[in-house]
C-alpha cells in the first residue's frame, strides 16, 4: 500500500491538514488499514522535500498546518495510477512453499496439509463475509476493500483445490519424468 | 434437536468390483435458522448428499431424519408430501417451468399440495415481494434475467411453510454480485427459521454459511469451527485487517 500516493490522491481534491489526511485515509480504505499520525507527517515531509506537495504556511508547525499538491505531485500521481504494479515475478509465497515442502516430507499427507490451510482460509473468508453482510450495503469503499480481500483469499483456496486435484491425479498415474520441477524459466512480461 | 439429521449415511452404486461409493458414513446435523455449506470438488459426493437429504434418493445405509421423523419409516406418499410441504430445492439451472409465469412457478408446489388457488397466489406474491420481484410476477422465465430467475427459484423454495432449503450450486452461472444476492436471500430465509444446506465448490459462496463442511471422496474430512470474534483476531495480528 503506497501511503505516499494515497496522500497525494487525497490532496488532489484540495488542501488538507495532517489530521484530516489521517482520517480521510482510513475512511477511504474502509477503515481496514490503520495509519498513525506520525506516519502521515513523515510522509508529508518527504513529499514536501521532493517538491510534490507544499505547505501553506511553512512557519506553522502545528496540527493546523495545511498542505496542497504541486503540479509535479499531480503528474506523479497520474503516472502512479496508470502504471500497473510489478506482478511479473511470482512472490515467494509461504503457503505455496509449505505445500511443496509437504510433498518431500515422509509420513506427511499433503492432502491433510492442504486441508488445514483451506479451512483456515475459509474461516477467514467467513469473517470478512460477515462484515460485508453487516455493513457493506452502507459503505461502498468498505465493500470494495472486503471484496478485494475475499477474492485474494478465494484465489488461494482455488489454488489449493487445484493442487489437491492435480496431486490426486498424479498419484494414480505413473510418473513420466523427474519429479524435480524446473524453476529456471523466467517470466518476461512487457508492462 | 436438529431439523435435518444425516446419520452415518452412505450411498454406493453398482456391486462387487465395480462398486462406487458416492458418499460414506456422512454425519450432518443442521439446526433451524442455520446455514451449512458443504464444500468439495466435483465428484466428491456433494450432489448425492443433497438428493439424499432431500429424500429424492435413498441411502444404501444410514438414516435421514427431518423434523424428528425418519425417512426410513415413510411411505412414498409421505415422502412426496414432505417434499411438497417442507423441503425447498434450488438448483444450478433454476429449473423453472417455461410455460408458467414467475408467480405460477412459485405457487405450483402449494397448489399441488391442495392449497386453494387464491391462498396459494397470496403466498406466492408474498414470497416474490420479499425478494423484490413483485413487479415481475406475471413475467415468464424467458422475460427475466438470470439473477431474477434464480430469485424466483428461491421464492419457490421458501414459499409457504417450508423449513428446509437445499441448494445445489445456487449461484450457477451468475456473476459474483448476483451470487452474493442469492446467498443473502438464503441467509434471510435462515433468519426466519429455515434450515439450509448449500453445496458448492465456491469458497466465496460457502463463506456466507455459519458452518462449512468439507467433503472429499465422499467423506466429511473437516469443518470450520465457529469463528472467533473479529476483535480477538485483530489483537493477534499486527497485519492490516478488519477493525469493525
Amino acid at each position: 500500500m503506497s501511503v505516499r500516493h494515497a496522500i497525494l490522491a487525497l490532496l488532489s481534491e484540495g488542501p488538507k491538514y495532517g489530521l484530516q489526511l489521517q482520517k480521510e485515509f482510513e475512511a477511504s480504505t474502509g477503515e481496514v488499514w490503520p495509519l498513525n499520525i506520525g506516519q502521515v507527517y513523515t510522509t508529508l515531509q518527504r513529499l514536501e522535500r521532493d517538491g510534490l506537495v507544499e505547505s501553506d504556511e511553512p512557519e506553522n508547525e502545528g496540527p493546523q498546518k495545511g498542505f496542497h499538491i504541486t503540479d509535479a505531485g499531480s503528474s506523479e500521481l497520474s503516472t502512479w495510477l496508470n502504471t500497473p504494479p510489478d506482478m511479473t515475478s511470482p512472490p515467494r509465497d509461504e503457503l505455496v512453499i509449505k505445500v511443496l515442502s509437504a510433498l518431500r516430507v515422509p509420513g506427511i499427507s499433503v492432502h491433510d496439509v492442504i486441508q488445514v490451510h483451506r479451512r483456515y482460509l475459509v474461516e477467514l473468508m467467513q469473517q470478512w463475509t460477515r462484515l460485508k453482510e453487516d455493513e457493506a450495503d452502507f459503505d461502498l469503499t468498505f465493500a470494495l476493500v472486503v471484496d478485494a480481500e475475499l477474492f485474494r483469499l478465494d484465489s488461494v483456496v482455488r489454488w489449493l483445490d487445484t493442487a489437491d486435484g492435480r496431486l490426486k491425479r498424479a498419484a494414480s498415474e505413473p510418473p513420466t519424468s523427474s519429479t524435480t520441477p524446473r524453476l529456471a524459466r523466467r517470466l518476461v512480461v512487457r508492462r | 434437536m436438529s431439523f435435518l439429521e444425516l446419520r452415518l449415511v452412505s450411498k454406493s452404486y453398482g456391486e462387487g468390483a465395480v462398486q462406487v461409493h458416492a458418499i460414506e458414513d456422512v454425519n450432518l446435523f443442521v439446526e433451524r435458522g442455520s446455514l451449512v455449506a458443504v464444500m468439495g470438488p466435483s465428484g466428491s459426493g456433494k450432489s448425492t448428499l443433497l438428493t439424499i437429504a432431500g429424500s429424492l434418493e435413498e441411502p444404501t445405509t444410514g438414516e435421514v431424519v427431518i423434523d424428528g421423523a425418519s425417512l426410513r419409516a415413510m411411505s412414498r406418499n409421505d415422502k412426496a408430501r414432505l417434499r411438497r410441504r417442507t423441503i425447498g430445492y434450488v438448483f444450478q439451472e433454476f429449473n423453472l417451468l417455461a410455460g408458467l409465469t414467475a408467480v405460477e412457478n412459485v405457487t405450483l408446489p402449494l397448489e399441488l399440495d391442495g392449497l386453494a388457488a387464491k391462498k396459494a397466489h397470496a403466498a406466492g406474491m408474498a414470497a416474490l415481494d420479499e425478494l423484490g420481484l413483485a413487479d415481475r410476477a406475471t413475467h415468464f422465465p424467458d422475460e427475466l434475467s438470470g439473477g431474477e430467475r434464480q430469485r424466483v427459484a428461491i421464492a419457490r423454495a421458501v414459499v409457504g411453510e417450508r423449513h428446509l432449503l437445499l441448494a445445489d450450486e445456487p449461484s450457477g452461472a451468475l456473476d459474483s454480485t448476483n451470487g452474493e444476492a442469492v446467498m443473502r436471500m438464503i441467509l434471510n430465509a435462515c433468519k426466519r427459521g429455515v434450515a439450509a444446506v448449500v453445496v458448492t465448490h465456491d469458497a466465496q459462496l460457502a463463506s456466507w454459511a455459519d458452518r462449512v463442511v468439507f467433503l472429499r471422496d465422499g467423506r466429511v474430512v473437516d469443518q470450520t469451527v465457529p469463528p472467533p470474534s473479529l476483535e480477538s483476531l485483530l489483537e493477534e495480528s499486527s497485519q492490516p485487517g478488519p477493525r469493525r
